[in-house]
């Protein structure tokens, strides 16, 4: 058995920052990720990031990974459990994390699930035929282990996922034979990421859909049809793409098996991804030792996923009496606001208010 | 069109856009920024500060008149939205940052491309440097192109050949 003050599940922007928050506060943190390597998405990503210059803006997305790992990786009040994923938790805080070769009991006073989320999928004919794969995938294989899986990729879903993808494929040389949305259009992208993919030759095709894949062991062709106003597909209308990969790009839920394990409300709230544990500001849910940071709590970005669980390390660390800035926290939540005073945000703030207000019914 | 598809019109670019006096003095930088996006790099880029922000959620607006054409803005914004015009000596220059791995090399003759990357006239390369951006591991390399003078609002990217 492991005995901690605060467990953080999940080493991405928010996990990484909770974890750093709570033991600067002093705070023991145990810090653990299924993957073997700190960073969650951070690391599949080539960009240099929006938000504050003085906050990490600017820097590519895999160097803030490997900032923030570094400060985690020296802080001696954190311990990591890399490449162990937490399967179970149970009433009298004791968690349960597998390795593929064995397994550890974890006793943490408090827990800051920061698990973010999972690709969604749709369905078309074949869809399961080797090639087609969510865009996160196509990013672990080439970002992390240097694998192109393809040649030719058609890319299903204009949010920042998709346009992200199709860019970082043409880095990678790899021919992108279309962005298509089912949407009349850009389905959520910043106007710049999808502005500096079409400059780069990439075409954007809205109101389409994929009919389907087709090849004899691996997709060979993709098929897709533009979509009238019942968004069914239009006869004739039909696209042949000569690709090997489909990645599809068409949203992300939040991964909330562990809040339900643990007995944390969780309310569907379609604004933030599905179904989200019921939160406030601070990071709590309805089980006092549990607290949400990152896309776990509702689909977001990066920048406010870094905020929330700095929120979540200092508020965890000072409900177990640790002295704690108070300032420090009202001034996270500052940050927060601030940055989702962009209209972009409007979307995750009604969600917000849907989440919290449901709560008073 | 920027609500439909991310892309600016001509229009939308010309009402931003440094005299032709400005111009001839020598390289600008000009943004392509149109959404509330909560990104402030550029400013803090900018050497002379000629780049200013009402707040973080606020589109940058850049003085014509300050600028100095450094292109340290163009290689830190997370966008790759800004770019450097100039007009001087009779030829006009587009300065456009570069993330791809097949650099080209001075002199090489490219296809200049439009928003869409279509193509809309021959380039010869004019320059090639590295600057350092804000991220301290990694510089972008930025690509500066001659093209038709005409051309000046439309080209914004290239292919080699």
């Amino acid at each position: 058995m492991i005995f901690t003050d605060v467990m953080v599940i999940g080493g991405g922007p928010a996990g990484m920052n909770a974890a750093l928050t709570a033991a600067e506060s002093g705070a023991q943190v145990l810090l653990v990720d299924k993957f073997q390597k700190l960073g969650g998405q951070l690391v599949k990503q080539t960009h240099k990031f929006f938000g504050w210059a003085d906050r990490g803006a600017g820097t590519r997305g895999f160097n803030l990974a490997k900032q923030l790992a570094a400060q985690v990786n020296a802080h001696p009040n954190i311990k990591t459990l890399l490449g162990y994923e937490v399967i179970g938790g149970y009433p009298d805080q004791t968690y349960l994390a597998a390795s593929w070769e064995d397994h550890v009991k974890i006793s943490a006073k408090k827990a800051v699930i920061c698990t973010g989320a999972a690709e969604r999928m749709i369905l078309f004919e074949n869809n399961d035929l080797p090639g087609v794969m969510g865009a996160g995938a196509v990013q672990t294989l080439m970002n992390e282990y240097g694998v192109l899986p393809g040649e030719s990729f058609l890319i299903v879903g204009s949010g920042n996922v998709g346009v992200i993808l199709a860019y970082q494929l043409l880095q990678a040389g790899a021919h992108v034979d279309a962005v298509i949305d089912v949407l009349p259009k850009l389905g959520g992208a910043y106007w710049v990421h999808a502005a500096k993919v079409q400059r780069l030759g990439v075409p954007l095709l809205l109101r389409r859909t994929v009919l389907g894949v087709y090849g004899t062991e691996h997709v060979e062709e993709a098929v897709t049809a533009e979509v009238g106003e019942n968004m069914e597909p239009v006869a004739g209308t039909e696209m042949h793409h000569k690709v090997d990969v489909v990645a599809l790009a068409v949203g992300l839920m939040p991964l909330t098996d562990l809040f339900q394990m643990l007995q944390v409300r969780t309310e569907y709230i379609p604004e933030l991804g599905g179904f989200v544990p019921w939160h406030d500001e601070l990071g709590h849910t309805t089980n006092p030792n549990v607290y949400v940071a990152g896309d776990a709590g509702g689909i977001e970005e990066a920048t406010t996923a870094s905020l929330g669980g700095s929120i979540a390390g200092l508020v965890a660390a000072k409900e177990l009496g640790f002295p704690v800035d108070e300032n420090r926290i009202q001034e996270y939540l500052r940050a927060l606001s601030s940055f989702r005073e962009s209209s972009l945000s409007k979307k995750v703030l009604e969600g917000i208010e849907r989440m919290r207000g449901d709560s008073n019914a | 069109m920027l609500n439909v598809d991310g892309v600016p019109t001509l229009d939308d670019v010309m009402r931003n856009f440094p005299s032709e006096e400005r111009l001839i003095k020598g390289f600008v930088a000009v943004h392509e920024c149109y959404q509330d996006i909560p990104c402030n790099p550029c400013v803090e880029s900018c050497p002379v500060h000629a780049i200013s922000m009402e707040k973080l959620t606020t589109p940058p607006v850049i003085d014509f008149n300050k600028c100095t054409g450094c292109g340290n803005c163009v290689a830190s914004c997370p966008g790759l939205a800004i770019f450097l015009l100039s007009l001087k000596n009779g030829s006009a220059q587009v300065t456009i940052p570069y993330e791809m791995m097949d650099v080209p090399e001075k002199g090489e003759k490219v296809d200049g491309l439009d928003r869409y990357g279509r193509k809309v006239c021959e380039a010869d390369v004019a320059r090639v440097v590295k600057l350092p951006s804000l991220d301290k591991t990694s510089r972008t390399t930025l690509v500066t192109l001659e093209i038709p003078r005409e051309l000046l609002p439309v080209v914004r990217s290239f292919r080699r050949r």
